[in-house]
């Protein structure tokens, strides 16, 4: 039998796993946790699908049109318009295995979301990524069963086997036992964004180390728009990390506000009347922060939802007041929420074409790590959908190309001894990155963040994976400064404007161990900056 | 803020168990048990009350927010998730234990193997070969049935689970249920048979589990719908 490695199990991994093992394909399922774990269970507000089913002309074209302006035009069309038109085949068969989404006068419910002005996002209350993730893991339970897929479920990933150029493979560790496994055949990664480069500041998990991606990147992987990270809006800060406030909290009504000369302004209603509190979220967080520079207005900005009708906090968005009044001790149906901006998702990641393919034969990356469809700045709601659907068509071109050269059984090897990565040397590389990528950069932060990395942040001699994540996090800085204007979530104060020069997708990856940044432009004019 | 934390601590599964006793000064009450341990995970900054180097405590978490329930462990004598328990609340006495799960094999300090949660939903055969079908009458309870964490809470305090025993247990037995809600013909005939067989044979209706679930599932109401229709063969409501 065939055998196809798959390095994450979330959204992108049990869909993978899915489209592989109905065509009998062996899964080899790898993760550092159970599925249950995933960071996409945190996954609140929906996944977006032109369904129309409210009537108001909503189409596919409309949804693609709608995610290529949002991230700010550097997109690959060809690859959103995939996922744009697949949409309602994606919510279809989601259905077909009993995700119990929210239903209105016999059919599935959409509600409002940011960035878009037509009814488009399927929801279960705010726990949408929760209900997806616990119906896909049944539909993957039935192939393990049946010997199609074997879960690894305590593993971590060590190395990845390249030679030539091509993928052969993947060695990882058993955090339980210690032993190593080396793996044979393809690879999809699945493995979720950089959260973990930013210890405590996201609204992500802490098993999103970003070591695949670190150790990829170490192999010649080339990735794409490492510059490009999401700040949401609307967090709430807790003794441990940023919890998020689903946009779904707008998409129902709910209203943004500071401060001003003792009286509320609606600031975002103010600027921009047509969608209001709803703008795309690289919009919303600069405007946050702008309002907090303003020496007129108060130092906090509030989520007003006490307005909201008891239809909403019954049906619709229960389990998000519920957290609310657990971590903040405030109800948000009677009082407002003091919310920030955090790192919520990150565009950027493994550089992919439109089928999910790597520039490394026989690797292949899906989900939040693949940066594809999503340019420079998210829409809600389509990052579930970019995980299922983009899970689904790096497995259907993994099948259709790899040769059945993999073993279904991995070899235990000798363990590579390399230490593990320090909490201290953690904090501060985070330290520093998140001084300079900001919502807002300039030249100045970038290239002392730059020199700090290089001087300062020293990584451990018996740890090559902090070696390795430095390289990462010094690429991502690399990539901001090289992109010299302001575009979706990569604002410069020192370039304010967009410069065609850069409409296409910043590149980053090691060629003979020094770092090689350009810019792929998505005219199709090869004429680099 | 200051705690005296007692974990039971092991190295590995064939190392004796021994108690350690850190002091934690916590920066604010809010903080909860895994901003203890996340602390307690740096090296070399805590000394115990021995004087000895702590080792970085191994222990399991990834969301923070009590939405993954890798973080259970027996928090002053009740399993619980560390994220989910407050110091302000837990720690008025100055003291807070932490021991491992007591029901699955300990791997080390408070990880502890929890395979035989996933094994079980394979006994069961926990998934679906039809198409299941979700409307405005069972919506709700498939919902709250797709809420379940496999943490392994309510396993800890039921008295008729044990790993390897045919009774598989709440945490198998509210994943099943959502099935159970949805399902029609044979595919709900297999269901119901595996739920007698491996959930309503061998529950004693203790409902210890009834408060424990870290999700807040109302297992009760869940129990009540899934006998009716598994047993009482009840119309599908």
């Amino acid at each position: 039998m065939r055998n196809v490695n798959i390095i994450g199990a979330g959204l992108a991994g049990l869909s993978a796993a899915a489209v592989l093992a109905e065509k009998k394909i062996h899964v080899s399922l790898i993760s550092a946790m159970p599925s249950e774990r995933a960071q996409s269970v945190l996954a609140e507000g929906g996944i977006n699908a032109a369904l129309d089913v409210s009537g108001e002309g909503d189409t596919p074209k409309e949804h693609m049109a709608d995610t290529l302006r949002a991230g700010g035009d550097i997109a690959d069309p060809e690859a959103v318009r995939g996922l744009a038109y697949h949409a309602p085949e994606v919510v279809k068969r989601l259905i077909d295995i009993g995700v119990p989404f929210n239903q209105e006068d016999g059919h599935i419910a959409q509600r409002y979301f940011g960035g878009q002005k037509k009814r488009r996002t399927c929801y279960a209350k705010s726990s949408t990524g929760k209900v997806i993730m616990n119906a896909l893991i049944d539909v993957v339970r039935r192939y393990e069963a049946e010997g199609y897929v074997t879960r690894y479920p305590h593993h971590v990933f060590e190395e990845l086997h390249a030679e030539d150029g091509v993928c052969r493979g993947v060695t990882v560790r058993d955090t339980y036992s210690g032993t190593s496994l080396a793996f044979s055949g393809p690879v999809i990664v699945c493995a979720g964004g950089l959260a973990g480069f930013f210890p405590g500041l996201t609204t992500g998990t802490t098993i999103n180390t970003g070591e695949v991606q670190a150790g990829l990147f170490a192999k010649g992987v080339v990735f794409s728009n490492l510059e490009m990270i999401q700040y949401h809006p609307t967090t709430i800060k807790t003794s441990a990390k940023r919890c998020l406030v689903s946009e779904a909290a707008r998409g129902e009504g709910g209203r943004l506000f500071v401060d001003r000369g003792g009286s509320r302004w609606y600031f975002m209603e103010e600027k921009y009347p047509e969608l209001k509190n709803l703008m795309p979220r690289d919009v919303v967080s600069r405007k946050i922060r702008n309002v907090l520079h303003d020496p007129a207005c108060g130092d906090q900005v509030y989520l007003e939802m006490s307005h909201l009708p008891d239809e909403v906090w019954v049906r619709r968005l229960p389990d998000l007041r519920e957290e609310i009044i657990h971590y903040l001790g405030i109800d948000p149906a009677k009082d407002p929420v003091p919310v920030s901006p955090a790192i919520h998702y990150f565009m950027g990641g493994i550089d992919t074409d439109a089928q999910h393919r790597t520039n490394m034969e026989g690797l292949y990356a899906a989900g939040e790590c693949c940066s594809l469809y999503h340019g420079a700045n998210r829409l809600g709601g389509n990052s579930m959908l970019g995980a299922v659907f983009g899970g689904s068509v790096a497995a259907e071109t993994c099948a259709g190309e790899a040769k059945d050269d993999g073993s279904v059984s991995p070899d235990v090897v000798n363990s590579r001894e390399d230490g593990a990565v320090r909490s201290s040397f953690k904090n501060e590389l985070c330290g520093v990155l998140k001084e300079a990528l900001g919502i807002v950069r300039n030249e100045d932060g970038l290239t002392r963040a730059k020199d700090e990395i290089r001087e300062r942040i020293v990584p451990s001699a018996s740890c090559r994976m902090e070696k390795m994540i430095a390289a990462l996090a010094e690429a991502m800085i690399e990539s901001a400064l090289f992109r010299k204007e302001s575009r979706g979530a990569h604002t410069r104060e020192d370039y304010p404007k967009r410069d065609p020069a850069f409409c296409g997708a910043v590149t980053a990856a090691l060629v003979s161990g020094k770092l090689e940044i350009s810019v792929r432009r998505i005219s199709g004019d090869e004429n680099p900056v | 803020m200051k705690i005296r934390f007692d974990i039971l601590r092991r190295k590995d599964p064939e190392s004796r168990p021994y108690l350690q006793s850190i002091d934690y000064e916590a920066a604010s009450p809010e903080e909860t048990v895994a901003t203890a341990l996340t602390a307690f995970g740096e090296e070399g900054r805590f000394t115990d009350t021995a004087g000895n180097t702590v080792e970085p405590v191994r222990w399991e978490c990834s969301c923070l927010q009590k939405k993954c329930g890798a973080c259970a462990m027996v928090i002053n004598g009740k399993p619980r998730l560390a994220c989910d328990t407050f110091l302000f609340e837990e720690g008025k006495k100055g003291r807070i234990r932490l021991e491992p799960l007591g029901k699955f094999p300990v791997v080390a300090d408070l990880i502890v193997d929890r395979s035989i949660l996933f094994e079980n939903l394979k006994t069961l055969q926990v998934w679906s070969d039809e198409t299941v079908r979700t409307d405005e009458d069972n919506t709700d309870s498939a919902y709250e049935a797709s809420r379940c964490l496999q943490c392994g809470c309510c396993l800890e305090v039921c008295p008729n689970f044990c790993a390897g025993g045919s009774f598989a247990g709440t945490a198998s037995f509210v994943p099943q249920a959502r099935l159970l809600v949805s399902l029609s013909g044979a595919e709900r005939e297999r269901v119901r048979k595996s739920y007698r067989k491996h959930i309503y044979e061998g529950c004693g209706k203790s409902l210890a589990c009834r408060n424990i679930c870290p999700a807040g599932i109302n297992i009760e109401q869940l129990l009540i719908r899934s006998n009716a229709l598994a047993i009482w063969e009840r119309v599908r409501k």
